[in-house]
C-alpha cells in the first residue's frame, strides 16, 4: 500500500494535469466569488466582524472547560444525553450501542464531517444497519462510494451530466440532467427514508453554553427531517464547536452563510436543545450528542496553533485556494480538505506522516485572507514545516542547507560560483529535461531564467569604480 | 535620505535591471543610494522548509549587514516580507530579537517605499505598450501591498493598465515549493498565466522578480511573445 504521501504525489499530480477537471471547479467557484463579495458587501463591516467572530471563538477555545459543562448540564436538565467520547473508537462504540439497544435497521443521517472523521458510515455498515445520507451532496458521493470532495460541497467535482448517469444506474429511469428533477428524484428516495428510519444522525455547526442547544445549518431541510422525525437523534461534534452565547449565532450564522457559500443567511438554521418533552407532540423521544476529542485537546495544548480550533468549517479557505483548485479535495485523502485541513491533520493523525499537506502549499496566503474567524492558517503551514524539521530533519536536506548558508556567508565564493553558472548555463540544453538535468524538476515544464552577463553586483562594483 | 537596496540572491544573478532601474529611479528622487554587496540573501528557502537553525546561519549575517542603515528597499515582495515579517518571529527570544525588530520597521517593499515613505506616485515615466499587474502573495498578504504599484502605473505616460481577472491568485511559484511538487507549481502557473493572456497585454508586470520567474518560465516554454518585467523597469522608463 502507498504511504499517504507517495498517494498524494500520485494523485495530486494526475488531478493538476487534468484541465478538464481545473474548468468544472473554476466554474463551480466562479459563481461564489461573486456571491460572497455580494455578501460581504452587505455587512456594515466585515473586517470587524471578524475580529469579533475571532475573539468570540477565542473566548470559547480558551473556555471550553467550563463552557461544554455548562452545555451539557443545560442539554442533561431537559433530558438530553452528553456522551464524552475521547477518540473514535470510543464514539462508535456508544453509538453502535444505541443502534442495538433500539434494534435499529434504518439509519438516516444528515451531513456530519465527524462521522466522516470517526469512520461511522462504514461501522455502522459492518455491523449490519442501512444508513442513508440525506443530504444530497453526501448522498450522491455515497453512491458513487467516494469521500466527500470538499466538506462543504461533497459533490462539487461532479457535472449535472455525472450525476444524471449515477442516478439513472443506481435509482432508475433518470433521463433529465436539470438541477430540479435530479433534486426530486433523490428527494423521492429519501423521503421513504426519513419515515423508516429508526434513528437520525446528525453534525452540528455551533453548540450553545448558555442553553445547552445544538445549531444546524443546512439549505435542503433534510437535517430538519433527519433530527426529528425517527426515534432517536444522535449528534456528534468536535468539542471545539460550542459558543458562549446564544446572542453570538447573530453574528456566526450570517458569516457561516456568507463565507461559506455566500449566501446572506442558510436556508434553513436549527436550534435543538432535547428530545421530546412532555406535552410536546412531535420530535424524537431520545436526544444524544457525543462530544469528540479525537485529538483536539492536542490542538488546544498547542498555544501557537490553538487558533486552528476557531474553525467553522465554513469552507472558505478550499474555495479560495489554488492548491485545492487544482489538486482538488480527493487528493488529500482526509476527512478535512484543503488548507485547514492541511494544518490540523498532522495533529489528528501524526506529524510526520501528514507533514507533505504542509509542504505541499506555496504560502500565498489566500486562505488566511479568506477565512471569517481568522485562523492565521497559511503561517500554521510553516509552524508544521519547522515542527517537523526539527522533530526529525532530513540529513540532505539539513546538510544542503547549510552548504547554501556556507556559500551565502561568503560573497567571494558566491559571485565565483555565479560565473561557473554562467558558463554551465552554455552546456545546459545538453541534458536539458533529462535525467541528468539536475534542474529536471524545473524544466520539465518551464524554461531556466538565465544568468545575466553582468550581475548586479558587478554593475555595481563598476559603477563604483567610476569617478 | 540614504536608501540601501537589497538584492535578493536571484536579482543579483538573474534579474540585475530590476535592481539598476532602482538605483536609477532613486537617484533621480536625489536620493543616496547604497547597497551592500555583503549581503546576498533572506534565507528564506532554509526557512520555508522548516531549517530555522540553518536559515539563521544566514540571516544573523544579513541582520548584522544591514544594522546600521536608514532605510532598506527589496526588490522582491517576499524577501522584504522576510525581512520585515518573518526575521522578528525567526529571532523571537534571542539575543537578535530587537535588531530583527528594528530591522522589520525599516524595511520596506520598492513600490510602497515609493509611494507610502516618499510619498511620490509620478516618476515621470513613459513606457508604451498595454500591460497587466501580477500581485506578488507574500507583497500583497504580508506586506498589504496592492494600490501602491497600482498609483505608479497609473501615472506613466502611453501605459495602459489592464486587470488580469486572477491578479490576487498565486503564480505557484513559492520558492522550494517549485521544486518539491512541480506538477502543482505548474497547474497553478498555468491558471495564472491564461489569466494575465486573456487581458491582451503586451507585458506582465510586478513587484516580485521570483514571480516572473515562474511566470516568464512558462510563458517562455509555451512560446509566448508576452514579456515580464519588474515594476522598476517600467518606472525607469523614458
Ligand atoms: S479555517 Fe477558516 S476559512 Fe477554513 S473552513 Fe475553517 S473557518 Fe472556514
Amino acid at each position: 500500500m502507498n504511504t499517504p504521501v507517495e498517494q498524494f504525489r500520485e494523485d495530486a499530480t494526475r488531478v493538476a494535469a487534468d484541465e478538464q477537471h481545473r474548468r468544472l471547479i473554476q466554474g463551480a467557484l466562479g459563481k461564489y466569488y461573486v456571491a460572497r463579495d455580494r455578501q460581504v458587501g452587505r455587512f456594515q463591516d466585515w473586517q470587524s466582524a471578524r475580529q469579533a467572530a475571532a475573539e468570540t471563538k477565542w473566548e470559547a477555545v480558551n473556555h471550553l472547560d467550563q463552557h461544554l459543562v455548562s452545555f451539557a448540564e443545560k442539554l442533561e436538565a431537559r433530558g438530553g444525553k452528553v456522551f464524552w467520547a475521547n477518540n473514535s473508537a470510543e464514539a462508535r462504540d456508544y453509538i453502535l450501542k444505541i443502534c442495538r439497544e433500539k434494534k435499529a435497521r434504518c439509519i438516516v443521517k444528515s451531513k456530519a464531517m465527524t462521522a466522516e472523521e470517526i469512520h461511522l458510515n462504514a461501522a455502522l455498515e459492518k455491523d449490519g444497519y442501512e444508513v442513508v445520507e440525506s443530504d444530497l451532496g453526501e448522498y450522491i458521493v455515497q453512491l458513487r462510494k467516494e469521500a466527500p470532495y470538499h466538506f462543504v460541497f461533497p459533490a462539487m467535482h461532479l457535472s449535472r451530466g455525472d450525476i444524471r448517469e449515477l442516478f439513472d444506474r443506481e435509482i432508475g429511469n433518470v433521463k433529465s440532467d436539470n438541477p430540479e428533477d435530479l433534486t426530486m428524484v433523490a428527494r423521492r428516495v429519501l423521503r421513504k427514508k426519513y419515515c423508516e428510519a429508526d434513528i437520525g444522525i446528525s453534525g452540528a455547526n455551533f453548540a450553545i453554553a448558555e442553553t445547552g442547544m445544538i445549531s444546524i445549518t443546512e439549505n435542503e431541510g433534510n437535517a430538519r427531517l433527519t433530527t426529528s422525525l425517527p426515534r432517536v437523534h444522535i449528534a456528534v461534534m468536535g468539542i471545539e464547536k460550542v459558543l458562549p452565547r446564544l446572542e453570538d449565532l447573530a453574528l456566526f450564522l450570517p458569516m457561516l452563510g456568507t463565507a461559506g457559500a455566500g449566501q446572506a443567511i442558510t436556508c434553513y438554521n436549527s436550534m435543538i436543545g432535547g428530545p421530546r418533552q412532555p406535552g410536546e407532540c412531535d420530535g424524537p423521544e431520545e436526544f444524544h450528542v457525543v462530544l469528540l476529542d479525537n485529538h483536539r485537546t492536542r490542538l488546544l495544548a498547542d498555544p501557537e496553533q490553538r487558533d486552528a480550533l476557531h474553525c467553522i468549517r465554513c469552507g472558505a479557505c478550499l474555495n479560495v485556494c489554488p492548491i485545492f483548485k487544482n489538486i482538488g479535495g480527493h487528493s488529500y485523502g482526509t476527512t478535512y480538505q484543503g488548507p485547514i485541513g492541511s494544518v490540523i491533520t498532522p495533529h489528528f493523525r501524526g506529524l510526520q506522516d501528514w507533514k507533505h499537506l504542509s509542504n505541499a502549499s506555496s504560502l500565498c496566503g489566500a486562505c488566511t485572507s479568506a477565512c471569517p474567524v481568522k485562523i492565521d492558517i497559511h503561517h500554521h503551514l510553516l509552524h508544521n514545516r519547522r515542527n517537523a524539521a526539527t522533530q526529525k530533519p532530513r540529513w540532505w536536506e539539513k546538510l544542503a542547507y547549510k552548504i547554501a548558508a556556507g556559500v551565502l556567508n561568503w560573497p567571494e565564493f558566491y559571485a565565483f560560483a555565479t560565473a561557473v553558472g554562467r558558463v554551465m548555463q552554455k552546456f545546459h540544453p545538453l541534458v536539458k529535461g533529462s535525467v541528468l538535468d539536475p534542474a529536471r524538476a524545473w524544466t520539465k515544464t518551464r524554461e531556466l531564467p538565465q544568468v545575466a552577463p553582468q550581475s548586479f553586483r558587478d554593475y555595481w562594483r563598476a559603477r563604483e569604480r567610476k569617478p | 535620505m540614504k536608501i540601501t537596496l537589497f538584492i535578493p540572491c536571484f536579482v543579483n544573478t538573474c534579474f540585475p535591471q530590476a535592481g539598476i532601474s532602482m538605483v536609477q529611479i532613486f537617484e533621480r528622487l536625489g536620493h543616496t543610494v547604497d547597497y551592500r554587496e555583503q549581503v546576498v540573501c533572506c534565507g528564506q528557502p532554509a526557512f520555508n522548509s522548516g531549517y530555522w537553525d540553518e536559515a539563521r546561519l544566514v540571516d544573523e549575517r544579513t541582520l548584522g549587514l544591514l544594522a546600521d542603515t536608514d532605510a532598506v528597499v527589496s526588490a522582491s515582495g517576499s524577501c522584504g516580507a522576510m525581512l520585515k515579517v518573518f526575521y522578528p518571529q525567526l529571532f523571537d527570544g534571542r539575543p537578535q530579537a530587537d535588531a530583527a525588530r528594528a530591522l522589520a520597521a525599516k524595511c520596506f517593499e520598492f513600490s510602497d517605499f515609493l509611494v507610502t515613505k516618499l510619498g511620490v506616485t509620478d516618476l515621470g515615466a513613459r513606457f508604451p505598450g498595454k500591460v497587466t499587474f501580477h500581485d506578488g502573495c507574500h507583497g500583497l498578504r504580508e506586506l498589504g501591498v496592492k494600490s501602491q504599484p497600482r498609483k505608479l502605473l497609473e501615472k506613466v505616460r502611453d501605459l495602459e493598465l489592464v486587470e488580469m481577472k486572477e491578479a490576487e491568485s498565486c503564480c505557484g511559484f513559492g520558492g522550494t515549493f517549485a521544486a518539491k511538487f512541480p506538477m502543482i507549481s505548474t497547474a497553478m502557473g498555468e491558471v495564472k498565466c491564461a489569466s494575465a493572456l486573456e487581458t491582451g497585454a503586451d507585458f506582465i508586470v510586478s513587484n516580485d522578480s521570483s514571480c516572473l520567474m515562474q511566470i516568464a518560465g512558462l510563458l517562455d516554454r509555451q512560446g509566448r511573445k508576452v514579456r515580464t518585467l519588474h515594476i522598476a523597469e517600467v518606472l525607469a522608463s523614458r
